[in-house]
C-alpha cells in the first residue's frame, strides 16, 4: 500500500490551473524526486499535501487515510514532516531552542536534553548550540531545519529544494544525510533542481510540467527521455545540468 | 512526593532563554527591590502609599499585553475592553450583594472570569478565523470602542442590573473596596498600607508565575509562533490554540487590573475603555520593551509615574509626550528603551572588543 497517494488532485487560482489531475503514489521507503521547470506546480503540490492549500478537487491519502480535510498540524502529527526551500527556522532563538521546540512534543526533562544533544551532534552543530539560529551559515541553517523536520521522526519527509544555495560539497553532504535518513526507513519526497543531487539520491523521479505529471521512472530513463530534455531546454536549463 | 519534582521544575523555569536576568546577582537584586518596595510605606505617609497602588494596578494589564504581544506576536489594541468588563462586573456584583462574607473576593473571581470568557469567545473568532497582524489590532480596538460607546449611553434608569445603575458616561461609583473576611472584624482594603502590601504581593506572584509560564514548553511554542508561525505549524503545533491561550491569560490579567482599579478608586467609567485608555498600555509595553516581562514591568511603572507627574503640570500635554515617546521608541529603539539600555554596555563592550585587533 502506498504511504502517500494523491488522487486527481486539482488546484485552481481563479482561471489559473496550477495542478491538473495529479495522481502520485509513493511506496513506503521510497526516495522520490520531483523535478520540473519553474512554475510546473511542484511547490503547489507540496502545499496541497501539507494542507496549506485546500485542493479545488481531488484527495490526499496518507497511510490509508483520507487527510484532505485535515489541518496542517494534524497532518504533521500523523507523521508527515517538511523542510522548506527558504530555511524555516526560528532565527531569533538559539540553535538549541530551535531543536527543543521541535522535540518537546514527545520528550521532556532528561530524555529531551539527551535527544537535543544527540541531534546537535548528528547535525554537526554542537559547537553552535548557543548561537542564534539566524547567525548560522546558509548550509548550517538548511541542516538545522532538516534536523528539526526529522526530530519528529516522520514516516514521510518532504524536502523543498534541500540544496538550494549550497556549495557542491554541502550538496554532497546533504545527499548523504538524506540517504542516511531514507536508510532508516523514512520515505522521502524531494523537489530539487540540482540534477547531481537527484542522481545521487533518487530511486524514482517524477517530472511535472504545467501542473501535470509529464514523465515518471528511474533517473536513467528520465535523463534519457528526449521530451524531458526538451521542456528543460525550452527553459535553457537541461536536466543534464549540474 | 509527586509534588516536589513539579515544584522544582516550576522553580527551574524561573529563568530561561525567554526571560532576561539569571543567576544569583539577578535574584539578589530582585529580592532587594522587593524589600525596598516593602519598606516604602515606612518612609511615606499612607496617602502617598495609597496613590502608589494606582501604578501597580495597571501593571497586571501591561504584563498580560506583554504575553500576548511581546511573546505571542499578536498585537491586541483592546485590552481595555477586558479591563472595563471586569471593572463593571465587579461593580455590579458588589453593589448588588455587598461586601460581607468575602463577597468582594467572589466578585473579583466572577469579574476576572467574565473577562476571560469574553476573551475566549472573541479570541476564538479572531484566531480560528485566522485574523492576524494589523487586523487583529483593528478588531480589538473596535471592540473596546464599541463597549465604551455602549456603556456611555446607559444613563437612563432602565439600565440597571438589580440595584446597580450603570449611569452612562458618568460611570458607576460607590462600590465597596476589596474586603477580606476576618474573625471579629473584616479587613477593608481601602487605598492604604494593607492594600499596598496585598497588591505588591500579587504583583510579585504574577511576575514570577509569568516567568515560569514563558520559560515552559508553552512559552517556547508561543515564541516560536511569533518568530515563524508556518514553521511552528509544520512542527505539529496548532498555532491557533496557543495564541488563544495567551490571549485569554493576558486578558484575564487585564480584567484583574480592572478589578483592582475599580475597587481602589471605587469607580469605573466608560472612558476607561476609550481610545486614549486603549492606547496607553501599548505605550507602556512598547517603550519598556515588549519582549520581556522585566522590562515591561519596569517600563510600565516608570512611564506611569512620569505620566502622573506630567499630568499634574501639563494636563493634556502628558498625552502628547506619551505619543512622542512611542514614536521615538519605534524609530530608535524598536525593541524598547529599557531593553536597549540593558544591551548598551554589551554592545559597547563588543564594539571595543571587535576593534581591538586593529
Amino acid at each position: 500500500m502506498a504511504i502517500l497517494e494523491t488522487r486527481n488532485l486539482n488546484k485552481r487560482f481563479g482561471g489559473l490551473q496550477v495542478t491538473s489531475d495529479v495522481n502520485l503514489a509513493l511506496e513506503p521507503g521510497e526516495l522520490h524526486c520531483l523535478i520540473g521547470p519553474n512554475g510546473a506546480g511542484k511547490s503547489t503540490l507540496f502545499r496541497l499535501i501539507l494542507g496549506e492549500y485546500a485542493p479545488s478537487s481531488g484527495q490526499v491519502i496518507y497511510d490509508g487515510h483520507d487527510i484532505t480535510a485535515l489541518q496542517s498540524h494534524d497532518r504533521i502529527r500523523r507523521g508527515i514532516s517538511v523542510k522548506f526551500q527558504v530555511p524555516g527556522i526560528f532565527k531569533a532563538l538559539s540553535v538549541r531552542q530551535n531543536l527543543e521546540i521541535a522535540l518537546q512534543h514527545h520528550l521532556e526533562g532528561h530524555s529531551l536534553r539527551g535527544a537535543i544533544k544527540s541531534q546537535l551532534e548528528f547535525l554537526n552543530l554542537s559547537a553552535d548550540a548557543a548561537q542564534l539560529a539566524g547567525n548560522l551559515s546558509h548550509g548550517q541553517k538548511q541542516w538545522l531545519e532538516i534536523g528539526m523536520a526529522v526530530a519528529l521522526k516522520p514516516k514521510l519527509l518532504l524536502l523543498d529544494e534541500p540544496t538550494a544555495g549550497m556549495s557542491p560539497d554541502e550538496t554532497r553532504a546533504t545527499g548523504d544525510l538524506v540517504r542516511a535518513l531514507n536508510a532508516e526507513g523514512m520515505t522521502v519526497l524531494a523537489v530539487e533542481h540540482d540534477m547531481a543531487f537527484v542522481r545521487q539520491v533518487a530511486s524514482r523521479v517524477t517530472v511535472l510540467h504545467f501542473g501535470r505529471i509529464f514523465a515518471q521512472g528511474d533517473i536513467d530513463s528520465i535523463v534519457a527521455d528526449e521530451r524531458v530534455a526538451e521542456i528543460y531546454l525550452g527553459q535553457g536549463h537541461g536536466p543534464h545540468h549540474g | 512526593m509527586a509534588r516536589r519534582p513539579l515544584l522544582r521544575l516550576a522553580l527551574s523555569r524561573l529563568e530561561g532563554p525567554q526571560t532576561l536576568g539569571r543567576g544569583r546577582a539577578f535574584w539578589i537584586t530582585v529580592v532587594a527591590v522587593v524589600a525596598l518596595a516593602a519598606a516604602y510605606p515606612l518612609i511615606e505617609d499612607a496617602y502617598t502609599v495609597g496613590n502608589t497602588i494606582y501604578f501597580f494596578d495597571w501593571v497586571f494589564m501591561a504584563l498580560g499585553l506583554c504575553l500576548i504581544w511581546g511573546y505571542g506576536g499578536a498585537l491586541s489594541f483592546g485590552q481595555t475592553a477586558f479591563f472595563g468588563i471586569a471593572g463593571y462586573v465587579y461593580g455590579i456584583v458588589t453593589v448588588d450583594f455587598g461586601a460581607d462574607h468575602g463577597l468582594t473576593l467572589v466578585a473579583t473571581v466572577v469579574a476576572v472570569a467574565a473577562s476571560a470568557l469574553f476573551a475566549a469567545v472573541l479570541g476564538y473568532f479572531l484566531f480560528f478565523g485566522r485574523i492576524g497582524g494589523v487586523f487583529l489590532g483593528i478588531v480589538t480596538l473596535a471592540v473596546t470602542l464599541v463597549l465604551e460607546r455602549f456603556m456611555a449611553q446607559t444613563a437612563g434608569p432602565e439600565w440597571h442590573v438589580g440595584a446597580a445603575r450603570l449611569n452612562g458616561f458618568n460611570g458607576m461609583s460607590g462600590m465597596p473596596p476589596l474586603t477580606i473576611p476576618w474573625p471579629g472584624d473584616d479587613i477593608v482594603l481601602s487605598p492604604d498600607v494593607p492594600l499596598y502590601y496585598v497588591v505588591l504581593m500579587l504583583l510579585v506572584l504574577t511576575y514570577l508565575g509569568l516567568r515560569i509560564l514563558v520559560n515552559s514548553s508553552f512559552g517556547n511554542v508561543l515564541v516560536a509562533i511569533r518568530e515563524n508561525p508556518q514553521r511552528a505549524t509544520m512542527l505539529g503545533y496548532d498555532v491557533r490554540k496557543y495564541q488563544l491561550g495567551a490571549f485569554v491569560i493576558g486578558s484575564a490579567l487585564a480584567g484583574f487590573s480592572g478589578v483592582l482599579y475599580t475597587s481602589w478608586g471605587q469607580y469605573i467609567t466608560p472612558s476607561s475603555m476609550g481610545l486614549t485608555a486603549a492606547a496607553l498600555p501599548i505605550v507602556w509595553v512598547a517603550v519598556g520593551g515588549r519582549s520581556d516581562l522585566t522590562t515591561t514591568l519596569l517600563g510600565t511603572i516608570v512611564i506611569l509615574s512620569g505620566f502622573q507627574a506630567l499630568t499634574i503640570y501639563g494636563s493634556q500635554y502628558a498625552l502628547v509626550v506619551m505619543g512622542l515617546l512611542l514614536v521615538l521608541t519605534v524609530l530608535f529603539a524598536p525593541e524598547g528603551l529599557i531593553t536597549a539600555l540593558i544591551g548598551l554596555p554589551r554592545r559597547l563592550f563588543k564594539g571595543r572588543k571587535q576593534r581591538e585587533p586593529l
